[in-house]
């Protein structure tokens, strides 16, 4: 890659000093921050206050098959300032029973439709998310399709329909 | 179509200016050449249904370019692009809302058959749900293949067309196959397998038996 | 569809003023011409005046994002092109930038210079379908044919190319399936002779034509802070002025040899999308027209010691390298090695930023392929822009906005 991302290290550097130390990692220019869960939404705060204006994206990977994976679901957080190109990428881990995390909704509209695809396709459930519903999926589906123990061909739910015969039209 | 000018037999005469013609193939005749599509465009196939109908292929050069989006309206439904389990009760409800005679094309690898998309979501093909009566492979077809596909569909509409839509009598269709069944000498058919087949050959068998 | 009394969750500034006895609820879609494709919106409507909409979507959830983790690198790249289905190229580039930004792969010098051209030739395509249609659902059929049939040519550039008009599976895991072809070289110099003078034609059948002009100007207008609150990318945001384009804040491929602007407008409404895809388009040729009259020599796929893409015939034959690389490549067990990481690249696609968030557990298929379609975020939009219009607005709203439904629903 020719083009390398602008550096963040005064972001974690002021992001230590506020919040302790985070796991931080650095992968071919993209800086990745871990916070725990009970600060997310504090973190999240902070950063867009710091000039990360402009939030890309919010998805989740499902670690259940991975490989030396101390948690089961990782939220992601792809953050850039559209002042300064920086780009950050916050990581937030939740485990099951119930996976929980506080919605951001209040700090980035474009939050609203994102968390909701994550509530739909991987069952993580955002507090104080104005409009918590199923998003892709049908209203009445119960499954969360994108969760690693969910088959790629389905339960058999997409054959579960009623069959149009040309008598009946 | 068959057209008799001035038959003279003896039990009909025909002044010159009178046609004889199966009311049938009259109206296959126009049926064929007034299909209005409905596009069911639900994917990339519905570009490139899109492109059948702009200006390089232009599909109005076979009678069939007037789309409507009123399922009220049209008599060929066009199912381009894959439909998945939240659009299936949409697409049935518009296949019924349509009015007889109707048709209908499933285009493109995933309308027939699911395509590249065997996932949870995606129907495995539409003629599990609805009738269909002609399919386009590609993924997505050329617009020569559509249009391939809409001749196809109007010579069929030209051959099997009744004007009371028998052709949709799926009772009817039963009873054609028995026919079939009686030419055949039924003591060569293994039927051990196939009940359907079975009780086919016992109608045959007691209608020889009834003629006899 | 049958109409749905649906929830609401925000109601509009006048829905407090009056009773909600007047308010009545209109379906749009998911069959409906003017949605292209198969969006529903619950429209609440005051006589003629659209007081809340409730975009529905999930009519084309297809499981891109599960397909993905069953594919291979190269195979998934047949599953991008049914994404943004009016640009499929811009896909294919999108994803195995992503690819390569996790297997840490640098492109040869010429790969870069092609798949910016294709890339820009895909924006040219998907820009003319999506005014052709703003044109279309406000009543201007003629500038659709227009826009459609320039789409043909490039269809028959991309069928010269790699053999499929449409749905083209281009690129590989660092290069591309074919390389140029001198009569490749020579449709797109002759798409660059022609094209422009189509432009002007279109902009002088649109660009100040009454009807079209009072129909898009001042409707669905969106300011540059909410553009970004709401996370709007690519032409969307730059109408709104926000002055973000990755070709040139993060210059991938080649753009960072080329001289181009970044089009954008203060007014964030239909029309100044309208004219910033216009523009871009101009944009976009003068890019083509650099990289074509430049197109650097030597070999468009990356050499045999990176163990990503097929050696060629000579190599296969006279070096044992090339042999076993072509051996390793061939076998469904080998592939090339894919790191424990994750990472995230996008380019600027023509809707707007497009990347994808891949992790890569060593196997030859990606743990997660998550994409990052600006066209969701462009949906969700969809009511802020539409409160207080009318109900024809709502078409010159949506096709604005350019709302691809595979692509939004994956």
């Amino acid at each position: 890659m020719p083009y390398t991302l602008p550096s963040v290290t005064d972001v974690l550097a002021g992001l230590t000093n506020r919040f302790g130390s985070l796991e931080t990692s650095l992968n071919r220019g993209q800086t990745r921050v871990v916070v725990p869960e009970p600060l997310s939404f504090d973190v999240l705060a902070w950063l867009k206050n710091q000039g990360f204006d402009l939030l890309i994206d919010v998805t989740c990977v499902d670690y259940l098959e991975y490989k030396a994976a101390k948690h089961r679901y990782g939220l992601v957080y792809l953050l850039a300032s559209t002042a300064t190109n920086q780009r950050l990428t916050v990581r937030v881990f939740v485990d099951d029973p119930d996976p929980t995390v506080k919605s951001v909704v209040s700090l980035w509209e474009a939050a609203n439709w994102l968390e909701r695809e994550v509530w739909d396709l991987f069952g993580i459930r955002f507090t104080s998310h104005p409009d918590l519903r199923r998003l892709v999926m049908p209203d009445e589906f119960t499954a969360h399709p994108l969760r690693k123990d969910y088959p790629l061909q389905g339960r058999g739910e997409r054959h579960n329909f009623p069959v149009i015969t040309r008598d009946h039209s | 179509m068959a057209v008799v000018h001035s038959v003279s037999s003896d039990r009909l005469e025909l002044p010159e200016n009178v046609v004889i013609g199966r009311l049938d193939l009259l109206a296959n005749w126009c049926r064929k050449n007034s299909l209005w599509p409905m596009p069911f465009a639900t994917a990339c196939c519905g570009i490139e249904l899109m492109a059948t109908g702009a200006a390089k292929h232009d599909l109005a050069r076979f009678g069939a370019e007037v789309f409507r989006f009123s399922p009220r309206q049209c008599d060929l439904m066009i199912v381009a692009g894959r439909v998945v389990m939240k659009m299936l009760p949409v697409l049935q409800r518009i296949w019924q809302q349509m009015h007889e005679p109707k048709w209908c094309i499933s285009m493109g690898a995933c309308a027939s058959t699911g395509g590249v998309f065997d996932t949870y979501a995606v129907v495995q093909g539409i003629d599990r749900f609805i009738p269909v009566d002609m399919y386009v492979p590609g993924c997505p077809p050329r617009p020569e293949q559509l249009i391939q596909a809409i001749i196809d569909l109007q010579d069929k509409i030209q051959r099997e067309g009744t004007i009371n839509g028998r052709e949709f009598d799926t009772a009817g269709r039963q009873l054609r196959k028995r026919a079939l069944v009686e030419i055949a000498n039924p003591l060569s058919i293994d039927a051990s397998r196939n009940p359907n087949l079975q009780r086919e050959l016992a109608a045959a068998a007691d209608a020889v038996a009834g003629r006899n | 569809m049958s109409i749905a009394t649906a929830e609401f969750g925000t109601s509009g500034p006048e829905a407090g003023a009056r009773s909600e006895d007047y308010l009545w609820t209109l379906n749009f879609g998911p069959q409906h011409p003017a949605t292209h494709t198969t969006l529903r919106i619950v429209l609440k409507l005051d006589g003629e005046r659209v007081v809340d909409a409730m975009p529905e979507m999930g009519y084309l959830h297809s499981g891109f994002e599960k397909l993905g983790e069953h594919l291979t690198f190269n195979q998934y790249v047949t599953v991008t092109d049914r994404m943004n289905y009016i640009s499929p190229m811009a896909n294919n580039v999108a994803w195995h930038h992503a690819v390569e930004a996790l297997l840490g792969i640098e492109l040869t010098p010429r790969c870069a210079s092609i798949r910016t051209i294709i890339a820009e030739l895909a924006r040219i395509s998907d820009h003319l379908l999506s005014n052709g249609a703003v044109g279309l659902d406000t009543g201007a059929f003629t500038f659709f044919l227009y826009a459609f049939y320039q789409r043909e040519v490039i269809y028959d550039i991309f069928e010269t190319l790699c053999g499929a008009r449409f749905t083209n599976s281009y690129t590989r895991v660092g290069g591309v399936s074919q390389d140029f072809t001198p009569l490749v070289i020579e449709k797109i110099r002759g798409f660059l002779k022609t094209f422009p003078k189509t432009l002007d034609d279109m902009e002088r059948l649109l660009t100040r034509n009454r009807i079209f002009v009072d129909r898009t100007k001042g409707v669905g207008v969106l300011t540059k802070e909410e553009a970004i609150n709401r996370g709007a990318t690519g032409p969307v945001a730059r109408a709104s002025g926000v002055t973000r384009d990755l070709r040139k804040d993060e210059p991938y491929l080649a753009y960072g040899d080329f001289d181009f602007q970044i089009c954008c407008a203060s007014a964030g409404d239909c029309y100044a999308r309208y004219l910033i895809r216009m523009q871009e388009m101009r944009e976009s040729l003068k890019i083509v027209a650099q990289a074509i009259e430049n197109l650097p020599a030597g070999p468009v796929n990356v050499g045999i010691d990176q163990r990503t893409a097929l050696p060629t015939k000579q190599q296969v034959y006279t070096t044992i390298e090339g042999t076993i690389s072509h051996f390793e490549l061939s076998m469904s067990n080998r592939g090339f090695e894919v790191p424990h990481e994750e990472s995230y690249a996008a380019i600027e696609a023509p809707n707007g930023e497009l990347g994808f968030y891949i992790v890569g557990d060593g196997g030859e298929t990606a743990y997660r392929a998550r994409c990052r379609p600006p066209s969701l975020l462009h949906f969700a939009l969809f009511p802020h822009l539409i409160r207080g219009h009318t109900l024809s607005d709502v078409v010159a709203v949506l096709g604005s906005l350019n709302i691809i439904a595979a692509e939004l629903d994956r």
